[in-house]
């Protein structure tokens, strides 16, 4: 199952490879990992996705408050939160298939960032299904580069 | 301008904090890269700085006095080459929860990240094998990263700091003395709370007819000695320790049931296998204990620790309570009840007597138990004693009874080879008027053999036991039991002259090889405060026993008995 771990650190260097490095050395894998810094610019919040049965996630959970840098973790269960990410992806066109590719983006809200004769760079943001789904239908087409931010969660309010 | 606005450099700072905090004594050994704050330390009179010859000697010796005084254990270092000699260090204080700040001099701060020379990235390495670690990059910041650091090393489950301090903030001036506000959050240092329901932990233990508890190092670090040995003798409850644990209660109550893991005592993993309740007291189910879904499982299990991260980590339990070990006790104890358990008692006295330590004596030969035994009964165990790491290890912790805590220093975790000496030598330092034992083997006392310069030079009345026996013996006993007697690369082919190594050193040394020499041996080798070398000649097959295979559970204990007739003694 995956989990998604919001966890509030203290902004300053080192303290991603204190974070990353408590996972690798404990062979609990990393499915992606984002940061950023919060409203306070002394703590930065990162959000990590990992996979692991309720156990595993509860022992990651406890190993990282132990790290002096962590400030709070937070398990958020997958569908108790908006999550999103963000992809920029290249996709090859041409005059044949240019204006398929606009409306397959006016479907999902993509926007087209950039266009040149033989290519788009698209951006898309959306959960990970979405941006999965998405990819797939651009597989077609060709996909010449892609750079994903990994996820970014916020708890439902209720 | 007063005191406070008057400028002066980091190195004489950190130099002031050490002393403010209370540090007489720090393990070190100079380089380029932390000379400016070795020349503040020639000037202090408040410190003693104790000259090395490695620095793994350095930060064992700072193991050693953290173990044995339960304060922080300080050791310097220079950078690169200097600071990677820590790496074993750090990792074994890591694992055994020792208390060690490590300041570790850095190339400036404009030439890290250049391969400079004698640069290593010593953050990055040991940020794995270190409580909390910190590169200093300003003087402004050493008050602040200092007070983390000690917090730290000696808050909750102690372990091992590292401060990575660049030459050029040694020599800059700050007048920051003070640490403004700290940057990481006090339930790493502060006491937690207690959590968990301990009226329904008392009930469970209350109903049991065959409790046992669990002790391990935790034990130790809390101090909780008085109150274990309340709760037992209360509850009419055995205790078993681990090997880090020995000491935490007297070895030689009567419901002491000794050591129980891969070489325990018979007596302590049938006590395991039988009882209804067991109470993990600040132990953490190591492998070479518990096999996970076998162990104890018969019983209801229960665990008290500070590190949350210990809960349901290997063996999962019933209650669990997070807390320091010494404040849950005084709360658990009023609800634990009188309750007569002299047939579960009786039970493993008749173990005890069944299955007791086992050797055979019947040849001329030393034998390393009886050895043991009699400088057990000759130092009236009072000694401090610390070990290297095999077979030696495992018999000192069975013949050595310990009454006290912080007399047993060992590298549990870790396993590390090399560490009794300098261990010893620290303890020396941290307990002059104490007796100080290393208890140590042909392989592992050549690992750190270099120390006994810091014996000689210092003076100190450090006494060394050598069990020789021209083999790795613990290596040689796996070998000989599971795998087929194939001593790949386990004979020493070559040993030094241990006892001519000491008096190259002004050292008296002494060997002795057949039993009539025991006494004489144990005599000369006690007497008086001076350094002593003991090597005695040990037959290469001894092994240990009881011995649980490993991965293997409490059932799948071989004993003495087992080893005769299967002829495998």
């Amino acid at each position: 199952m995956k989990h998604i771990l919001k966890i509030l650190v203290n902004n300053h260097p080192g303290v991603m490879s204190h974070v990353s490095g408590l996972f690798t050395r404990r062979s609990y894998n990393i499915d992606s990992i984002a940061v950023g810094v919060t409203d306070n610019p002394e703590i930065s919040s990162m959000v990590i996705v990992v996979k692991g049965d309720d156990s595993v996630v509860e022992q990651v959970k406890r190993q990282l408050l132990k790290l002096p840098d962590v400030i709070d973790v937070e398990d958020l269960a997958y569908h108790d939160c908006i999550s999103r990410e963000l992809v920029l992806v290249v996709v090859q066109c041409s005059d044949a298939n240019r204006t398929e590719i606009i409306s397959i983006c006016e479907v999902f809200q993509a926007r087209i960032a950039d266009l040149t004769k033989t290519t788009f760079t698209i951006e898309f943001s959306g959960n990970t299904r979405q941006v999965n789904h998405f990819l797939e239908m651009m597989q077609k087409y060709g996909i010449e580069e892609i750079a994903r931010t990994g996820q970014i969660a916020l708890r439902y309010r209720s | 301008m007063s005191k406070s606005e008057a400028k002066i450099t980091g190195a004489r700072l950190m130099v002031e904090l050490l002393e403010e905090y209370g540090v007489d004594i720090v393990f070190g050994y100079p380089g380029g890269a932390i000379l400016p704050f070795y020349d503040e330390l020639y000037k202090s009179t408040k410190i003693k700085h104790i000259l090395v010859r490695h620095e793994q000697g350095a930060i064992h010796m700072a193991e050693g006095y953290a173990r044995s005084t339960g304060k922080l254990g300080v050791c310097i270092a220079t950078s690169g080459p200097g600071a990677t000699n820590l790496v074993t260090g750090l990792t074994d204080a890591r694992l055994d929860s020792v208390p060690i700040l490590a300041i570790t001099g850095q190339v400036a701060t404009n030439a890290i990240g250049t391969d400079a020379f004698q640069e290593a990235d010593i953050y990055g390495i040991t940020i794995p094998i270190t409580k909390y670690n910190a590169l200093i990059k300003s003087a402004d910041d050493i008050a602040r990263h200092f007070e983390e650091a000690t917090l730290i090393a000696l808050g909750g489950r102690p372990g091992p700091v590292l401060l990575d301090f660049p030459k050029d903030v040694q020599t800059e001036l700050t007048n920051v003395r003070k640490s403004s506000k700290l940057k990481i959050n006090p339930r790493h240092y502060q006491k937690p709370p207690i959590g968990g329901d301990l009226d329904a932990f008392a009930a469970a233990l209350n109903k049991a007819k065959r409790p046992l508890l669990y002790v391990g190092g935790g034990a130790i670090n809390a101090n909780a000695s008085k109150e274990i040995r309340e709760l037992a003798e209360k509850g009419n409850i055995p205790v078993t320790t681990t090997l880090m644990g020995i000491g935490a209660f007297p070895g030689t109550h009567k419901l002491a049931v000794g050591m129980l893991g891969m070489h325990g005592t018979a007596y302590a993993n049938k006590a395991v296998l039988e009882c209804d309740y067991i109470l993990n007291l600040g132990a953490r189910f190591d492998d070479r204990v518990a096999k996970p879904g076998e162990f104890a499982e018969n019983a209801v299990r229960a665990h008290i620790d500070i590190d949350t991260a210990e809960f349901n980590k290997r063996v999962s339990v019933d209650h669990i309570v997070h807390g320091d070990l010494k404040e849950v006790l005084k709360v658990l104890i009023p609800k634990v009840e009188k309750v007569d358990r002299s047939s579960w008692l009786e039970y493993l006295d008749t173990i005890r007597k069944n299955h007791p330590l086992e050797f055979d004596d019947s040849s001329d030969s030393i034998k390393p138990q009886a050895f043991l035994q009699k400088l057990f009964e000759k130092s009236k165990g009072k000694a401090i004693v610390s070990t290297d790491v095999g077979q030696h290890q495992m018999w000192a912790a069975q013949y050595y009874l310990f009454d006290e805590a912080n007399k047993w220093l060992t590298s549990g975790g870790l396993g590390t080879m090399g560490y009794g000496l300098p261990a010893a030598i620290g303890a020396k330092f941290g307990n002059p008027n104490s007796t100080v034992i290393c208890v140590s083997g042909d392989g592992s006392i050549q690992m750190n053999i270099q120390e006994l310069a810091t014996i000689a030079m210092y003076k100190k009345g450090v006494k060394i036991l050598i069990f020789n026996n021209n083999f790795l013996g613990m290596v040689r006993q796996w070998q000989e039991l599971f795998y087929e007697e194939r001593f790949s690369e386990s004979e020493w082919n070559y040993n030094p002259d241990f006892v001519k190594l000491g008096e190259a050193y002004s050292i008296k040394g002494m060997r002795v090889a057949t039993k009539s020499e025991i006494d004489k041996a144990i005599e000369f080798f006690l007497e008086g405060d001076e350094a002593r070398i003991l090597e005695v000649m040990i037959p290469a097959e001894e092994k240990v026993f009881p011995m649980i295979p490993a991965g293997k559970s409490q059932k799948d204990m071989i004993e003495f008995s087992d080893a005769i007739r299967t002829g495998k003694k």
